[in-house]
């Protein structure tokens, strides 16, 4: 019988980036014992590289700007799909998280009235972004890693769930292994919130890390609860592309705010050629309009290259497919030419996207402050995730909570630039607090040992088939493969015959991962970890698939080649995975339900 | 640490580096050696320090001395004479303080002539090590002080540079003139003016000391400034120590004939 | 295609040796790149630590050709491939497997650091002002990725291991992020001289030389904290006036 060692917590966060930080911090606050698991260092999560900021209607620079604009914003970039109440949360919860970041240590850009200065973002109307030049996730992350620390959060660094402990319909306890010595870990909490964040390690092109393999996503999954809008993956539109080995990285989307153009090989700006109906009054008509924007004036629009992310990605694919790519099959992505505009453009460039700078100076020799960059889409979010109570973000299992990028709702068919940092602080402190509430009002379950040792048994199989080796599949190969498979059948551009090829590329890989073999110890073995993150990504990867099969049409982040049109009757329903009796995947509609009379009239007042 | 690092002692110079690490080091060990052997002796040969109008820089200010220069004439007569004299003796421990508990020279001293650490990332054979915690090198905390005494000796250096600026001609009439001498005294005023008062501790008191700039005492353009001279402290260091035993080695062999001083002026 | 050879050292808890890899390598490699093949083709479990792979995280921290750097970040062309590549986990901190360490201690110490406090909010919706000259300073402190690399390379924890007596680079710079922000109210600078011991550092500016962040520790941290230290212990000038106005 494999051995584990026991703890217990009150409420066991699952995931310490933005999301789970917050979430930890508000349910200690809330006066019980918190564990939080990272499945990395602390501190090392993905929200370190969101690089533009937190959206929050603070209006310090534009005092119009108040939280129905924002719910507005947010529900015309979600193409309406998304859940109202989750919008109108966030937009009114958002300011009161970033003044509360700033009290506990953040140092943010300044106005010159030396308030939170606030930057332009790609379907924000007004400048909302509160940033720390171009690091804002870095920022965010280490003030509530530092707050953290203090509010004696028990923290369990380098270590991974398995998965989801239950006693009858309700969550329990978490069984996981820590990666640095190998041995397993065994959770015993009242609540658990997961906030492992996205799925981007399903796809080839990807500014994710490692750690991104749905973790969240397939433990909600497998303990019962519904994944939702998951069709809705969101491809960032500017990622590096050259060289190979950093094809991927993100380019913020701050390089466009400071008045970054794109152009196709033509020297063209391709992005005034096709503007959405939707957008067209508020978008520049010409280059002059555009820039006035990014310096700051009230009056201009917004230039075409800050329209939403879905729409400037499919641009990109149309320039690249039809010929007029860069030499490495990307577009250029220029901001050196500031300098017939503005003098010192150089120093202002560095100031301004200091990370920027250095990323393409040291990984591809290119300096940006003289030379355009060359990008292309990467897969960056996924919309969809753990569906969750508006205001509890409790899942549809009892007592398991969601936060973040792997919870589901706010953004619905496209999450606009910045509302992600905001998303996880008032989401995360959401579920930190009713999770908190929610330990307080039950007592421990019971853990089912049986469940625990099967579940430890099949985790250590890859070793036992690595002793054997007949027919052993390399976990790294089935990994690519998988990624290599997502990225051509189920990418920007989708269509009903090659989704269906996916899933039965996925089945075939199922049958593989059966068969995965290992070789070494126990003691951070990547092999090994890769093996049990596969079973997750390739849930993740059926539950997008068939999802996107389901929606025929095309609308934010999903975009179908034979459906290439919004329909009217498919925005009245969110797609939900959940598991059937059998453990196969079934695939139904939830309708959304109706906006009430007064978010109605706010959006109305928004369009005019 | 309770669990071992990988293969935690390793002996004098050892390291995986393959770059000369050892060449910086070794100028900084030559660099200070030179300047000491060069300064130690000139300071102790107390003569040839002036000519015309100029002093070295070594030797000002003169307190007791033979040249136009002193200020309270040549050596008391209670002056020990077992001790050796020289003015130079007199007044260079200050700027010779200042250097020696500079950020700057402690770093690159500890690490040319001490070897604690040789250079970055590179093995000492030293066991025990108490750095600048206690007794002695806790004397090095007095930085701040021999920087008031170097900016009073840059008045010191500026006013010779004054008197540098008026010859006596052979009738006893003084004229206004320029030398290459005035201009190389000058220049020793620049750069140790721009080396002091770029100093570390001039910066925390000029206004580092404050969370915020608007309370620093002379604005924050000031404590911009010396931050900007700071940025480059390691070159004014270098720079103002060349020139400064330049300046001696200058008036020195005017001073013996052998190099003439042409007038500019 | 060219390829290179790699000399990584692999282990556990400080007993190993040195392990050669040859691979094929191609434009834009960086290090972590290579690495990552030898695991995948050659080396299934060998142990390194990763995350973001653009210099943001702080994750792959590890002595490349000597040198403490991101593996994430050195490009193969800048270095000379003539001879093996060698690839060592840090040397600062316990070795756990290969190429990871234990950097534990580094979270302990941070722990034990008093947190921010502010002042109260300057307007009445609870917010503060503060002009951006003044934080100019502290932002700079802040970019600070935790790559832990400054503690790596500084010689007071590599060589004489004063683990319990001094807490490295990495937290002079927080410590001085907090006792710089214009809005914090609590005073550090006595654990600073006494449990800190930031009497250790001499000033080799090692720490400043590895930062990936390009931060200037030495010069904008750590003497400036020093500095604060003289003013509260050892400028007599200074104690006599407190003596005098009773404090």
């Amino acid at each position: 019988m494999p051995e584990y060692q026991k703890f217990e917590h009150d409420v066991l966060v699952v995931g310490a980036g933005g999301a789970g930080l917050r979430a930890a911090i508000e349910a200690s606050a809330g006066g019980v014992t918190v564990g939080l698991v990272c499945k990395s260092l602390l501190g090392k999560a993905h929200t370190v590289m969101a690089e533009g900021g937190i959206a929050a209607a603070l209006g310090t620079v534009n005092s119009a700007d108040n939280w129905k604009v924002h719910f507005a914003d947010t529900m015309r970039g979600g193409q309406y799909v998304n859940n109202w109440r989750m919008a109108e949360l966030h937009a009114k919860e958002a300011p009161t998280c970033v003044r509360e970041l700033e009290a506990w240590g953040a140092v943010f850009d300044r106005t010159r009235e030396g308030d939170i200065l606030q930057r332009n973002f790609g379907g924000h109307r007004y400048p909302r972004l509160a940033h720390v030049g171009d690091r804002t996730g870095l920022e965010m992350i280490r003030t509530l890693q530092d707050h953290g620390i203090h509010q004696g959060i028990d923290v369990h660094m380098e270590c991974t769930v398995l998965s989801l402990l239950k006693d009858g319909d309700r969550v329990v306890g978490a069984f996981g292994y820590d990666r640095q010595r190998g041995g397993f870990l065994l959770f015993e909490a009242k609540a658990i919130v997961l906030a492992t964040g996205g799925v981007g390690r399903s796809y080839k092109i990807t500014s994710n890390s490692w750690e991104y393999t749905g973790d969240g996503h397939a433990l909600a999954y497998n303990a019962g609860a519904d994944l939702m809008d998951m069709e809705f993956v969101q491809f960032h539109p500017t990622g590096m592309i050259w060289p190979p080995s950093v094809a991927g990285i993100l380019v913020t989307e701050g390089v466009r705010g400071e008045g970054g153009v794109l152009r196709n090989s033509k020297s063209r700006r391709f992005m005034f050629d096709d503007i959405p109906e939707a957008y067209r009054h508020q978008t520049a008509d010409n280059e002059e309009e555009g820039w006035r924007y990014c310096q700051g004036d009230k009056q201009a629009r917004r230039p075409p290259e800050l329209l939403t992310r879905d729409h400037v990605a499919r641009c990109i694919v149309r320039e690249i497919k039809e010929g007029r790519g860069s030499p490495h099959g990307g577009v250029f992505l220029d901001i050196s030419w500031i300098k017939e505009k503005i003098p010192n453009a150089p120093e202002h460039i560095k100031k301004k996207l200091p990370s920027m700078y250095h990323q393409f100076k040291q990984l591809a020799d290119v300096d940006i402050t003289t030379t355009a960059m060359e990008v292309g889409p990467t897969m960056h979010y996924i919309m969809g995730g753990i569906r969750v109570h508006p205001e509890t973000q409790m899942s549809t299992v009892t007592g398991l909570f969601a936060a973040g990028e792997c919870g589901c709702g706010l953004h619905g068919a496209n999450r606009l630039g910045g509302n992600s940092l905001s998303d996880l602080l008032v989401f995360g402190k959401r579920a930190g607090k009713f999770a908190a509430a929610f330990a307080k009002e039950h007592s421990a379950g019971t853990i089912n040992t049986d469940q625990v040792d099967s579940i430890a048994r099949s985790a250590l199989e890859p070793f036992e088939r690595g002793t054997r080796s007949t027919d052993a599949q390399g976990p790294y190969q089935i990994q690519h493969e998988l990624q290599v498979k997502m990225q051509e059948l189920v990418g920007i551009v989708r269509t009903e015959p090659e989704m269906l090829k996916a899933l039965e590329e996925i089945g075939k890989f199922q049958k593989r991962m059966r068969s995965v073999a290992v070789q070494g110890n126990r003691e951070y073995n990547s092999g090994w970890h890769t093996a049990l993150d596969l079973p997750n990504l390739l849930t993740v990867s059926e539950a997008i698939t068939r999802s996107a099969l389901e929606r025929r049409e095309s609308r934010g982040g999903h975009f179908r080649e034979d459906y290439p049109n919004k329909d009217k009757a498919f925005g009245e329903f969110n797609i939900i995975a959940r598991r059937g009796p059998g453990g196969e995947m079934k695939v139904v509609r939830q309708n959304i339900p109706p906006l009430p009379a007064e978010l109605k009239q706010i959006i109305e007042e928004q369009q005019k | 640490m309770p669990q071992a690092a990988v293969s935690t002692k390793r002996g004098l110079g050892t390291t995986e580096r393959r770059d000369l690490w050892w060449v910086e080091p070794l100028a900084v060990a030559l660099g200070l050696l030179g300047f000491i052997i060069y300064a130690t002796w000139a300071a102790f040969q107390g003569n040839h320090y002036y000519f015309g109008p100029y002093i070295s820089p070594f030797y000002s200010p003169e307190v007791f001395g033979d040249s136009q220069h002193s200020w309270f004439g040549p050596v008391p007569a209670w002056w020990p004479a077992f001790l050796p004299f020289s003015p130079a003796l007199l007044i260079l421990w200050a700027p010779g303080g200042f250097r020696v508990t500079c950020y700057y020279y402690r770093g690159s001293y500890y690490k040319a002539l001490w070897a604690d650490p040789p250079a970055c990332a590179v093995g000492e054979s030293r066991g025990g090590y108490r750095g600048e915690r206690s007794f002695p090198l806790i004397i090095q905390n007095i930085h701040r002080y021999f920087l008031y005494l170097a900016v009073l000796f840059l008045f010191f250096l500026a006013y010779d540079v004054w008197k540098a600026l008026w010859f006596t001609d052979a009738a006893g009439a003084v004229h206004f003139g320029i030398g290459v001498g005035t201009i190389v005294l000058a220049v020793n005023v620049f750069l140790l003016g721009s080396y002091a008062l770029g100093c570390h501790s001039m910066r925390h008191l000029i206004g580092g000391r404050h969370d915020e700039l608007k309370n620093a005492i002379l604005g924050r353009n000031c404590y911009n400034c010396v931050s900007a001279l700071n940025r480059n402290h390691m070159r004014w260091a270098w720079c103002s120590l060349f020139w400064v035993a330049f300046s001696d080695v200058y008036v020195r062999l005017c001073s013996m004939g052998v190099w003439t001083d042409w007038r500019i002026i | 295609m060219t390829s290179a050879t790699f000399s990584i050292w692999r282990g556990a808890a400080g007993e190993g040796k040195f392990f050669k890899y040859t691979t094929e390598i191609s434009e834009g490699m960086v290090v972590l790149d290579a690495v990552h093949k030898i695991q995948a083709e050659q080396a299934n479990d060998m142990a390194v630590r990763w995350n973001c792979k653009a210099g943001k995280c702080g994750s792959c921290s590890a002595e490349i050709n000597g040198i403490p750097r991101l593996m994430c970040m050195t490009r193969l062309n800048q270095l000379p491939l003539e001879r093996p590549v060698t690839i060592e986990p840090m040397r600062s901190f316990p070795s756990i497997r290969d190429l990871v360490t234990d950097v534990s201690w580094n979270f302990r110490v941070k722990k034990q650091i008093k947190k921010f406090k502010p002042r109260p909010p300057d307007v009445a919706d609870g917010s503060w002002r503060m002009q951006q000259e003044d934080v100019d300073r502290v932002q700079e402190f802040r970019k600070c990725i935790e790559c832990f690399l400054c503690q790596d390379v500084c010689h007071v924890l590599r060589e004489h291991h004063k683990h319990e007596e001094f807490i490295g680079p990495r937290f002079f710079v927080y410590v001085a992020a907090l006792e710089m922000h214009p809005l914090d109210t609590e005073n550090r600078v006595e654990e600073l001289a006494k449990a800190k011991g930031i009497g250790y550092c001499n000033i080799t500016k090692c720490c400043t030389k590895v930062c990936p962040e390009s931060i200037t520790i030495t010069d904008n941290a750590i003497i400036p904290l020093k500095e604060r230290v003289v003013d509260e212990f050892y400028d007599p000038i200074k104690r006599l006036f407190r003596a005098i106005r009773g404090q």
